[in-house]
């Protein structure tokens, strides 16, 4: 029994440290700008790495996941003669939840996991401590960009999900099942709020951003040197970075239904 | 003599409690050629983290260029970093940039240098180590040799008063080795540097040091001239030198009795 206690303590301040650890490195990243004319080029460079080539993945799952969701709606929506509803379904599941949501799920598996691995394997082949040697700070060369450009990115990417999933659920609802595409359009117009319903699901997403970068170059940075620390470190980022995504998802969401 | 660097009463301790050193003191005079050798594991790279300040001691003063490297605020440190260089075991080149753009980094980071003449600067420096021809080659297409050149060149691309070397023989060929070897006497005389080498490649390194310290079980078991190293008579060092497999580092990690441990495994 008190050996029991003894792990759960010990479980307790080792899990308290690496949120130390984790809150210092995002103060430090803060708090530490690239220079501008230094910086912006790398920010640019992270943009296309973690947001540009995740578009593929994120494109084709918006797609089928606006073409399921107009699917199964229908089929429930039809029972009640509500067919024509099928637009404000969409949009609404699409912006609050799923845009940011799957978005940010996928990115953790895309890009933060890449980026992990990429910062954990500097780490383990010297580039970080050479670095260090060269009076190279590697929180504002390396660290800095690819938090700022996985923040920069994780909006944008929900943007272009909501307008692919959108897009998929009228190619099933309208070219597929014969909905009105007037009716499907000015209903999903009259229902959907600009700043309940899209800019929430934004503030999610640059949340849900900030949370899965902070956690991918958190766990890059302290993995252990070796591939084993690596694969584990790149394992923790998906797996943490979807614990919080859905976590925070609720809180969020709670927090916008109350009307803050 | 003037010394650049001086480490006195270092004691440093891991995380998990393992002594690393306990009480060195060592000097590295300036303009020549030191070497710091041991056996594997006695914290000879460790040593060179420290004198770098990438580690911070548990006791004890490391000064380089008379400024205590621990006690200095960030920006101070990254100003003397600039005044050393490191080669390290790896290389530690950056895989994503080309031979030329790894060499010409340090320069486009302190420096505010024009185009022209960081090309000029970095050719120069390629061309010290031999390997001009392989400027827009990728790390991952050279050798470990030429690995460790291209860190060298970078090395010295800021001209560092300091260049640490962390076992730069290890895993080379007789080639390459005889060109590191080369590349570092010569280095260090034309350019008037102060080299530490970090190494327990004996012959090659007491071959072009002129000075040298043995460190084995967080001591200085050992320093003086190649030749006074090389006559000392201590069980410790003599073992450690000729490459004896017993002796006071004992061939056996320390265990029960075999014929212990051979009855308990029958008897479960």
């Amino acid at each position: 029994m008190i050996s029991d206690i003894a792990v759960l303590g010990r479980w307790g301040i080792e899990t308290l440290r690496e949120l130390g650890k984790a809150g210092l490195l995002l103060l430090r990243v803060i708090f530490r700008l690239p220079d501008l004319r230094k910086g912006f080029p790398l920010v640019l460079q992270q943009i296309y790495a973690e947001g540009v080539l995740s578009l593929l993945i994120i494109v084709v799952s918006g797609l089928f996941i606006g073409m399921v969701v107009a699917l199964q709606g229908y089929h429930t929506l039809v029972k009640f003669g509500a067919a024509q509803q099928l637009g404000p379904l969409v949009a609404l599941s699409v912006t609050r939840e799923l845009g940011p949501v799957v978005t940010a799920l996928l990115f953790a598996g895309r890009a933060g996991s890449a980026v992990t691995a990429e910062i954990g394997l500097m780490k383990a082949t010297d580039q970080l401590s050479s670095m260090e040697m060269m009076a190279v700070d590697p929180i504002r060369r390396v660290i800095s960009p690819r938090l700022w450009g996985g923040f920069i990115s994780m909006p944008l990417l929900a943007m272009v999900f909501n307008a692919v999933a959108i897009y998929g659920a009228y190619l099933v609802g309208v070219k597929w099942l014969g909905l009105d595409a007037g009716a499907f359009w000015s209903n999903m117009q009259s229902s959907v709020d600009f700043h309940l319903d899209v800019v929430n699901g934004l503030i999610k997403s640059l949340v849900f951003g900030l949370v899965v970068i902070w956690i991918s170059v958190f766990q890059g940075y302290y993995a252990a040197p070796t591939s084993a620390g690596i694969a584990g470190a790149t394992t923790r980022t998906v797996v943490y970075s979807s614990l919080a995504v859905l976590g925070l998802d609720f809180v969020l969401t709670a927090m916008m239904i109350g009307g803050w | 003599m003037d010394n650049l660097v001086e480490v006195r009463n270092l004691h440093f301790q891991h995380s998990n409690s393992h002594i690393v050193f306990d009480g060195v003191d060592l000097d590295i005079p300036r303009g020549k050629v030191t070497t710091i050798m041991g056996p594997s594991g006695t914290g000879k790279t460790t040593i060179l983290r420290l004198i770098g300040g990438q580690l911070q001691p548990t006791q004890g003063n490391i000064l380089v260029a008379n400024q205590n490297v621990h006690c200095l605020s960030r920006n101070k440190l990254y100003e003397l970093r600039k005044k050393m260089g490191m080669l390290f075991q790896t290389g530690g080149l950056f895989t994503h940039l080309t031979v030329f753009e790894n060499v010409a980094f340090p320069l486009r980071e302190h420096t505010k240098l024009t185009e022209g003449m960081i090309r000029s600067l970095v050719l120069l420096k390629l061309e010290m180590v031999g390997l001009r021809g392989a400027r827009d080659l990728m790390p991952s297409e050279l050798s470990g040799g030429m690995a460790r050149r291209v860190a060298l060149a970078r090395a010295i691309a800021l001209d560092p008063q300091l260049i640490m070397y962390d076992e730069p023989f290890s895993g080379q060929d007789p080639i390459s080795m005889g060109v590191l070897v080369k590349l570092i006497r010569t280095l260090n005389d034309a350019l008037g540097l102060t080299s530490i080498i970090v190494s327990h490649d004996v012959p090659e390194t007491l071959g072009i040091a002129d000075y040298a310290y043995v460190i084995a079980n967080g001591k200085v078991i050992g320093h003086g001239t190649p030749e006074e190293v090389q006559q000392d008579s201590s069980k410790q060092l003599r073992q450690f030198l000729d490459g004896l497999p017993d002796g006071p580092v004992p061939f056996h990690y320390p265990a029960t009795a075999l014929t212990t441990d051979l009855t308990e495994e029958t008897i479960s």
